[in-house]
Order: structure tokens, then sequence, then C-alpha cells
């Protein structure tokens, strides 16, 4: 059947917002765990705020709070609705897309999301503290494991389902982008191979941000070290929140799109663009052009595949 | 009427079980205690978890509550069915014949069968559809047509429901709810299916296709967004017809025809089954401030390009006033007596009739005239003496905006309450489609009023829906 371009739109920001939703949890964990364990004054703050940069609420935040302390942060993250990013607007937006969609989505997906809203709008704020966060965190990536595990197990693998996914990599490609940006400066080449308690704190940091501490030790048999990290995170297509892995995932979306509609358009260009970037290079020349300089681009580029997108099949 | 006690649906007057409830009655008997209120909750979860809500003006929870659900199914026989569904059927066939003739000769009024200017001077004649032809000359393809019963062969239609009824949604999933939560009891009973309605509605709306829609027309659904009290039912429609759900903005017109906007461009669109009202539905025709509608689409409905559903205009045939006519309307268009009963209906602008609604006012249903969903009316025998002061004023001061009828003793049915089973009022709503034939589907939304002894079964006024089963032989 054919589909209507706003379908289609909400179909990409469905899932867009269940993953921001999910990244903004393991956020959040990564923030309040660095929290606890930063010995030095003031240094939870630091942590709770460039969290938030990553999360790019620093600003927002910044106009409403003076003091970035665990409590105000997790409840701007989790449950202020003025926060266009927090768990509560994702989970709500994600809602909102979905409903409008409700023909061209599954009964399963529907229920999932349905769940997660009314579930998550039963909790009150104030309870939610300490312990009860990391708890509630855990459940926030629990609902969008679910979901895409209701979505995969059920969507019929038509221009829907590829709409879908593409909202999904978009976003996870832009979160990883940011959480290497936010601490690209400790992943640089020095002259010190070997980390300090600091570095590995927060490189700690950094791979625990994208699920990927545990994952790491697999891959590499290896203590962290600031290059595999940046390669682990950049350039392995193994690695299921690299920014390959992500710009590769939404090439293929994309031309299944091209076979489906027998067309190709501008957004299969931006799409070979961004895979271009991380495709046939290495860390090495990465860092020779700067890291930093680099995420900035692909951040762009990935910004860019959407705009496109959304011109090639309707959007509005 | 109101004095003698309401027929009861389950019981005789001798307190045994009437046939068609012969097998629910044994059953409920079996049930142990905690079955019910067991059976309640479960249905509960089942309707929030499917998304089912709906959403009550002026109400500060939030934008969605469910329709109360209750377990036990109200029961119609075969026997009784039969009679109900011919009685449907001769008054949709004459309300849109009806329609035929008010929107071109006017032969009823030139017959001096209805007044005049009850028609012409009517907020719901629509004169932009003078001497349209409308596909199969159909002007009310989906009607809800509200019955309720007063005795065992006594059923009295109350309104007829032409513009864009909802509640089917309610019908179809009550169903499936009362399948999962007892199966044990659709075992043992023969009921008559609803789940044909989804497919008969595609094909009532195929038949309606203009003429070069081809074999397979493009039908969508026509929603004002998710904001709407309706928009579940929107939704599930659409899903279940497989037809597009579509806002306002999805749809364009130009060049005289209507199409969607598509992932790969403009698509032609054929039937438009919408969910919008007449006033809203071009900016260009009727309410320049509309921002549902699609600008030229009536034009594109006048050059016959697009077949809107239903009809704009069909509410000058369920206005409240037009209603007292609908015996004369049937007789003149069919030759035939009405088969179902119409309410009787004073008329507050006749001084005689006034001056006894006045006195009399404490037994009788006051109702505005352009009211809908139990908003701006009166129900005498369960009014304050301030209420009634407060309703004879408003009558004193616009007689033409009121119709007042007696009160009926609506039939009650079996309805699970306080844990325990207790009579509550019922009403009927039966879908009805008219395409190139009439299609009824057996049953429909029975709505109950939960607060004991309480008439006014309207969601927004604290109503609940039953199963409907219609047996067969």
């Amino acid at each position: 059947m054919t589909m209507l371009g706003r379908t289609a739109q909400n179909l990409f920001w469905m899932s867009r917002y269940v993953e921001r939703a999910e990244n903004i949890a393991r956020l959040l964990e990564v923030g309040y765990r660095m929290s606890l364990t930063s010995r030095r004054e003031g240094g939870a703050s630091e942590h709770l705020v460039s969290m938030m940069q990553a999360a790019e609420v620093d600003e927002a935040f910044a106009a409403k709070h003076d003091q970035a302390d665990v409590d105000t942060v997790a409840h701007f993250m989790m449950f202020d609705p003025d926060n266009p990013s927090s768990v509560h607007s994702c989970l709500q937006a994600a809602r909102t897309n979905a409903r409008s969609v409700r023909t061209a989505i599954t009964s399963d997906m529907w229920q999932s999301l349905n769940a997660a809203w009314l579930e998550f709008s039963q909790i009150r704020p104030s309870d939610v503290r300490g312990a009860k966060l990391l708890g509630l965190l855990q459940w926030v990536k629990q609902r969008s494991h679910e979901f895409r595990g209701a979505m995969l197990g059920t969507i019929l693998r038509d221009d829907g389902f590829a709409f879908s996914q593409a909202g999904s990599f978009v976003e996870r490609a832009d979160n990883t982008a940011r959480i290497l940006d936010m601490k690209y400066y400790v992943l640089l080449p020095r002259a010190t191979m070997v980390g300090g308690e600091l570095d590995i704190q927060q490189w700690t940091l950094i791979l625990r941000a994208a699920s990927a501490h545990r994952s790491y030790r697999h891959f590499y048999r290896d203590r962290y070290k600031a290059h595999n990290i940046a390669d682990y995170l950049i350039l392995r297509p193994e690695m299921p929140r690299s920014l390959i892995y992500c710009a590769r995932s939404m090439s293929d979306t994309l031309d299944t799109l091209a076979e489906i509609y027998g067309q190709r358009m501008i957004c299969h260009e931006a799409a070979e663009q961004l895979c271009a970037m991380v495709e046939n290079t290495s860390m090495d020349t990465i860092f020779a052009h700067g890291l930093h300089e680099f995420l900035n681009e692909f951040i762009g580029r990935n910004n860019h595949v959407t705009e496109c997108m959304s011109v090639s099949y309707n959007f509005y | 009427m109101a004095d003698t006690a309401p027929f009861d649906e389950m019981h005789n007057p001798d307190g045994s079980v009437r046939e068609p409830y012969r097998v629910l009655a044994e059953w409920l008997a079996e049930q142990p205690e905690q079955a019910l209120p067991l059976m309640q909750s479960d249905a509960e979860a089942i309707f929030r978890k499917l998304g089912i809500t709906f959403a009550v003006y002026g109400s500060s929870e939030g934008t969605e509550k469910l329709i109360p659900f209750d377990v036990i199914p109200r029961i119609i026989s075969a026997a009784e069915w039969r009679r109900l569904s011919k009685g449907i059927e001769q008054r949709v066939r004459a309300l849109n014949a009806f329609l035929y003739d008010i929107y071109h000769r006017q032969e009823i009024i030139k017959a001096g069968r209805v007044p005049e200017q009850l028609i012409l001077q009517n907020e719901a004649f629509c004169p932009e559809m003078m001497g349209l032809e409308p596909a199969q000359g159909v002007y009310a393809h989906i009607i809800g047509v509200d019955i309720v019963r007063v005795g065992p062969d006594d059923f009295y239609v109350l309104e007829d429901n032409l513009r864009t009824p909802s509640g089917v949604s309610y019908m179809l999933e009550d169903r499936e709810a009362m399948m999962q939560l007892a199966p044990d009891l659709f075992h043992r009973s023969k009921v008559a299916p609803v789940e044909t309605y989804p497919e008969n509605l595609r094909r009532t709306l195929e038949s309606v296709a203009p003429a070069g829609a081809g074999s397979s027309p493009n039908i969508v659904v026509l929603t004002p967004g998710i904001y709407n009290s309706a928009y579940f039912e929107h939704s599930f429609l659409a899903d279940q017809m497989g037809a597009q759900l579509c806002e306002g903005p999805d749809l364009f017109v130009d060049g005289g025809k209507v199409y969607m906007r598509t992932t790969t461009g403009p698509t032609r669109v054929d039937v438009i089954y919408r969910r919008i009202d007449d006033d809203y539905l071009d900016p260009l025709t009727f309410r320049h401030d509309s921002m549902l509608g699609v600008p030229g689409l009536f034009n594109a409905y006048r050059a016959g390009n697009v077949t809107l559903v239903n009809a704009p205009g069909t509410g000058i045939a369920d206005d409240k006033a037009v209603y007292t006519y609908v015996p004369d309307i049937i007789e003149f268009y069919l030759g035939e007596k009405s088969l179902l009963n119409n309410v009787p209906t004073y008329n507050c602008t006749d001084r005689e009739q006034r001056e006894w609604v006045l006195a009399n006012i404490g037994e009788l249903v006051v109702k505005e005239v352009h009211g809908s969903g139990g908003y701006g009316m009166l129900v005498g025998p369960t009014s304050t003496r301030a209420e009634q002061e407060e309703f004879k004023a408003r009558i004193l001061a616009r007689p033409d905006n009121y119709i007042v009828q007696p009160t009926l003793a609506l039939s009650t049915c079996p309805t699970y309450v306080n844990n325990g089973v207790a009579p509550r009022h019922v009403d009927l709503r039966p879908y009805v489609l008219v395409g190139d034939q009439v299609r009824i589907t057996p049953g429909g939304l029975t709505r109950v009023a939960l607060k004991e002894g309480s008439l006014v079964v309207n969601s927004s006024q604290g109503g609940g829906t039953k199963d409907t089963w219609v047996l067969e032989d």
C-alpha cells in the first residue's frame, strides 16, 4: 500500500525518540555513577554538565537551574516536560508519533510503547532517588529493547520498516558521535600511552555511555587504551553503536527504500557521503586530521541525511 | 409510561428467566464468587493495553479515558432481531429517499407533508447540496440508530444518527474482549458475528466510488487527528479496512481531483470516509477558519470526482425537529407504516403543548434540538427542582430550541456493579451500512447507565458499554 509522507515521518520519529530515550537513560546512568565516584570538589557537577552537553541540553538546564547536583539533573533528564530530550518528552513523543500511525505499526509495537508511557506516567518523580534512579534507568533501557524486539519480530519488511529503522540509526549515530566529542581530548594520542587513574575513569565513562565497556574486553582482550576505544566506537563494524555500523546500516536502509520505490534520491547520495567518512580510513588518519573536527563533520553530515530524507520522501 | 416498572430483559415478572437469557443465567449461577470482579479487572487491563480510549471534553484528568465496560453481555433473540432489523432497514431507506427529495424536487414539501420552513430555515439544511447526484443516490451510508426497549415487543427509535455516528469500534472491541474473558460462555451460545463489519464497510464504500474509479478504488478515512475524542475509532476502522488514515493536510485538490501526499508523490483518492463535521470539510465552501479540512474538496465532490461518506447535509434528516415527521416520511416514500415506534414529541412553539410541558416538566425529558452526548438535557424524574426551573426558563426564552418527550422506562439488563449483579437501564445503537445494498450488523453497541436508576447512558455522562449478542436460531 502507498504510504503518506506524514506516516513515513511519524515512523522515523517514533523510532528516533525511543532510541533517544534509551540513550538519555544510558548517559544519565554514566553521569550518576561518575558523580558518585568523583572525589574532587565540584567534580560531580562537572561530570553532570558534560553529560548534558553530550545530550545537547546543557543550555536548557542552565536556563532553569543554577546548581547541577545529581537530583536536579536526574529530574531534568528524566521527568521535565520542558526538556525536549527528557525521557518523559521522548516517550511521550514516541507514543504520539505511534498514535498517529496506528495503522502502520503492529499492535505489539503499539502495546509496547503505550504500556511504557502509561507506566512511566504513573511514576512520582519525588520517589525516584539514589538506587531507585538506577532501577528506573534500567527499566527505560528494557522498554526500548522490548519495543525494538516487538518491531523486529512483527513488522512487515516494507517501506515502513525502513523509515522506522532509519530513525534509530540516525539517532544512534548522533549519540555516539556526541559522546566521543564530549571527551575527545582524553582519547587523543599522547607521549605517554599508559593512562593514569583519571584517564581510566574517563574512558570507562565513554564506553559505558555506549554500552561498550564489557564488549570492549571481548573484542580487544586488552586493558583500556585510548586508541582502541576510539577505534571501537568509530571504525569497528562489529560494534552496533559505532559510527561505521550506524552509517552502513543507514545506507543499507536507504538502499532498501530505493529498491522498493525503484528510484534513488538525494538522500542516498547524502548517506554515501556519510559512509565515505568512516570507510577505508584508520584512526591514525582521523587523528592526523583532528578528532574533534572529524566528529563535528560527522554530526553535520548525519543531520544532512535526515534533511535529504525529508525532501526525498515528502515529510512535512 | 414512567409509572410502570421498567421491562427486565432477563426476567419475566414472575422471576423466571426469559428464554434468550437462559444460558447466561446458568453460566452466572456457576461462577465462583471472585469470577466477575476478576473478569472486570481483566477487562480493564485489556482495554487500556489496546489503547481504546476516548477524550472527554472539559475533563481535567488528561485527554484519554476508558469507557467502562460491563462483563455481562446483553442478549437479543433471533426473532427479536429480525423484527428490529426490518424496521431499521425501512427507516434508513426512507431517510435516504427523503434526503434525495429534499436536495432535488422537494416533493414532500409540495405535498404539504413536512412544513417548508422546517426544512429550508433549518441550520442542518445544506443548500450547497441542491441538485447534486451522489453515487447510488445514497446520502447517509453509515448510520447508527438509537433504539430503546420498553416492553417485550415495544421498541422506540430515539434518534437517527446520519452525520458521523461513532462507537462502532466499541461494538467490535467489546466482542473481542468478551471472547477473551468468557470463552466458555461463548461456546455454549450461538452468537451472530459482528466481525464482518469492517469488510462490509469496505464493500459499502467501494460500491459508492465515483464511476471512473476502477475496480479497486482508493479509500481513505479522514480524521481531525489524534486529539479528537474518537481518534481511536478512526485509526481502528482504517486499519481493519486496510485504508489510509489521513488528516486534512495529507490531502489536496488539484484540477478538481483529490490526491494524497505519499512518499512517492501524489496518489488519487476516490472515496473519503470522513469523520470531520460538514462545517470543517472545506474552508473554501464551509467554515473559512477550518484547519482540519481540505480546500477545494467540495468542488471536487460536486464534480463527481470523489465520494464523501456520509454526504454533507445529511443532518437535515436526523434533526430532532424533523424526527417527529419520520413516520410520515416512511409512508410518503415507501407507502408503508413505520415498523418501529417514534417517541411522542411535544412541540414547545405551540402554546397549548408548551403550557402542558411546563406544568408537567417533572415527568418529561427535555432535549436541545441540536444537542448531543447527553449535554443540555433534562431528565424530569431524576432532576432537582432548581434544574426544572432553569429548564422552564430556557424553554420560555427559546421554545424552538427544545423538544420534549415523555420519560421512557428504558429496559434493564443484568449488570455487574458494586460487587454484585443488578439491573441497569440500557439502550441500543445498531450500525447500518447503505451502499449497493443495506447491510445491518447483528447486534450493535449497548450503552448502560451504571448509576442506579439513571436513564442517561452517554459515555460522557458516566455510561458504560456491553457486548450485544444476537442469538442465531
